[in-house]
């Protein structure tokens, strides 16, 4: 640890990871007050987690490191397990706080019986904190176990209903889980004989481009693809986001897939950035296109408003994967694509819930009859279409500062890049043009009915949360463009960045 | 001979071959505790690596990966737990244990009571 990291910071880093594993085990141990305990410790922790950030701001400029790493009881890396806090995790921790806060209080109307509750906060708590661990992590065998806790209680959500199709939704989803993290544990563990270490960042000082780690980065990047949903491994996606609860499929879209592609970026930034070959950029491109274009057209086709907006995530995580072969060439891009990663997170979110609120006011969510309830809930078509309008990526939003970002690195990566690679990375940046035309089109399909005419009829009614924490986020993910700097600012202090 | 081979080479080759056979079960196999076992399986393949590395050479084993393969089995067995729950949910959901294959069965839509 470096001397220059203040005691306060080391405290924070050590009370994020503790408050995360004791909200979990509180809510576990009383179920009956768990949405109680749910509601108060997100509300704090959230409060906690901008205090940190303050603390890391303050202190980053001056520290020898850009990462606070702290060894758990006094034991430091190799033999210890590691927290590690730079601004990458503290942007992760925000979204999944945000997501995580406005599911909360969009769930205190979704999810009603109290048998239903003391099953759902403690899981919903454990799939939060799963995930705050996921990222303060900085040991690969401590990030299986997060993986774990994080999937497992994601699986258990998606099967809470208990009907037919959501235990069919959630068995899929746990059996590609089970593969994904076994394959990453497999490369861990070729990692671990390789070098004797788990500790990622003395990974990444260790490691160059043997055949091991290629065999490692194969294992635990497949694994991890796998588990985000990019094409072809999207199967799962739809049937379990399209069950889940909306709450959940909110928390699946917006934070679950980002955090698997959260560590995608951080085993590349710190261990396998020296594999990054042009063949590698070339097949995650295709396959971020092939996403894209095969996301797009189920979504335009699926009867129903959950599976489009399902479909619509597995159309986002193609542009995620498209962002790859841009970083291959342009290292520097990386803060990008995170950027682009939250204000998707937001507007996923913001999606899937609004969704939810009309399937739930309609008591159904088939697209050729939702007329009526869209026309007669402005406020939830309105979250649906600024949401849309940030995946897009129309001017004002998140998403058009991403995708402007983006295109630009692209371009700029084409021009210093040698002639063969520079004909495919144009062709990237076609495909992030057309996924925002493919994108319209389906945003478009989803709310177009709010403006023909036709009888009105609001539905059974729904909770004031639920009404607006679909537009929270939503303008969350379009207020992104407008105020993108700071959040660009605490991603500069990263490990791993050249 | 197989008793000549020394731990450290025949543990991680033969977890490798585990790891595969268990893969092909859980892609090739349709009921889902069958698939399930073959889940178990690819998890043993993991922890044969892991022993296989604590073997290495003639110093005494590595309690680290001895360690690691202990949480492992603690987490596996969780997990197994878990998908035979949901198993036994769905069998008496549905009258079998498998997942229809195909795409998904909501594709159609039109069920006049969709929840």
């Amino acid at each position: 640890m470096s001397a220059t990291i203040p005691e306060s910071l080391v405290f924070a880093t050590g009370a994020l990871a503790a408050v995360s594993l004791g909200l979990p085990l509180l809510a576990s141990a009383w179920p009956w007050q768990a949405r109680r305990i749910g509601l108060l410790g997100l509300s704090l922790s959230i409060l906690g987690l901008l205090a940190t950030i303050g603390l890391f701001l303050d202190a980053a400029p001056g520290m020898d490191a850009p990462a606070v790493r702290v060894g758990l009881g006094g034991w430091e890396a190799p033999l210890g397990v590691t927290l590690h806090l730079d601004g990458l995790t503290l942007a992760m921790l925000l979204l999944n706080a945000l997501v995580a806060l406005a599911g909360s209080l969009y769930a205190r109307g979704y999810i009603r019986g109290s048998a239903e509750q003391r099953q759902f906060w403690p899981l919903w708590l454990w799939l939060w904190g799963g995930l705050n661990l996921l990222v303060l992590s900085g040991d690969a065998f401590n990030l299986y176990i997060t993986l774990e806790i994080a999937s497992l209680s994601a699986v258990a959500l998606v099967a809470l209903t208990g009907d037919t199709d959501a235990v069919t939704g959630a068995m899929r989803y746990l059996l590609i889980n089970l593969l994904g993290s076994l394959s990453f544990l497999l490369g861990a563990a070729l990692l671990y004989g390789e070098f004797g270490v788990l500790d990622l960042t003395l990974l990444g000082e260790l490691a160059g481009d043997g055949p091991t780690e290629r065999m490692a980065a194969a294992l635990m990047l497949g694994g991890l693809l796998m588990k985000a949903a990019v094409f072809p491994l999207h199967v799962w996606l739809a049937t379990a986001h399209a069950s889940a609860p909306a709450p959940v499929s909110g928390m699946l879209s917006g934070m679950v897939v980002a955090a698997m592609f959260y560590l995608i970026l951080r085993l590349w930034l710190l261990i396998f950035a020296p594999l990054g070959t042009p063949a590698l950029a070339v097949l995650l491109g295709l396959l971020g296109s092939a996403a894209l274009v095969w996301g797009s057209l189920q979504a335009l086709r699926a009867p129903r408003l959950k599976i489009v907006a399902a479909y619509s995530t597995v159309a986002q995580m193609g542009y995620i994967a498209l962002a790859f072969p841009i970083l291959i060439l342009q290292p520097a891009a990386w803060p990008v694509v995170v950027f682009f990663a939250f204000a998707h997170g937001l507007a996923k979110a913001a999606v899937l819930m609004g969704a939810g609120t009309l399937q739930k006011a309609a008591g159904h969510d088939r697209m050729n009859a939702l007329g009526p309830v869209l026309r007669a809930r402005g406020r939830t078509v309105f979250a649906l279409g600024l949401g849309g309008i940030s995946l897009m990526g129309l001017p004002l939003t998140g998403g058009f500062l991403a995708k402007y970002l983006l295109l630009e690195a692209g371009m700029h990566g084409a021009a210093d890049a040698p002639p063969v690679m520079q004909a495919w990375t144009w062709l990237w940046v076609v495909m992030v043009a057309l996924g925002s035309l493919l994108a319209t089109a389906y945003i478009l399909r989803m709310v177009a009915p709010a403006f023909a005419r036709g009888e009105r009829d609001p539905g059974v009614p729904v909770s004031a949360g639920m009404e607006w924490m679909p537009l929270a986020l939503a303008a969350g993910a379009a207020a992104m463009g407008l105020a993108g700097a700071p959040l660009m600012h605490l991603l500069e202090h990263t490990a791993g960045v050249s | 001979m197989i008793e000549s081979l020394d731990p450290g080479t025949l543990y991680p080759f033969g977890g490798a071959a585990l790891f595969a056979l268990g893969l092909h079960g859980l892609i090739r196999r349709r009921h889902l505790i069958l698939r399930i076992l073959a889940v178990n399986i690819m998890g043993s393949g993991v922890f044969m690596v892991f022993l296989g590395i604590a073997a290495r050479g003639d110093a005494p084993p590595d309690p680290v990966a001895q360690a690691l393969t202990l949480t492992g089995i603690v987490v596996a067995v969780s997990a197994t737990a878990f998908a035979l729950a949901l198993t036994v949910h769905l069998a008496r959901l549905t009258g079998h244990a498998v997942l229809l294959p195909g795409p998904l069965r909501t594709h159609r839509g039109n069920r006049p009571e969709d929840p």
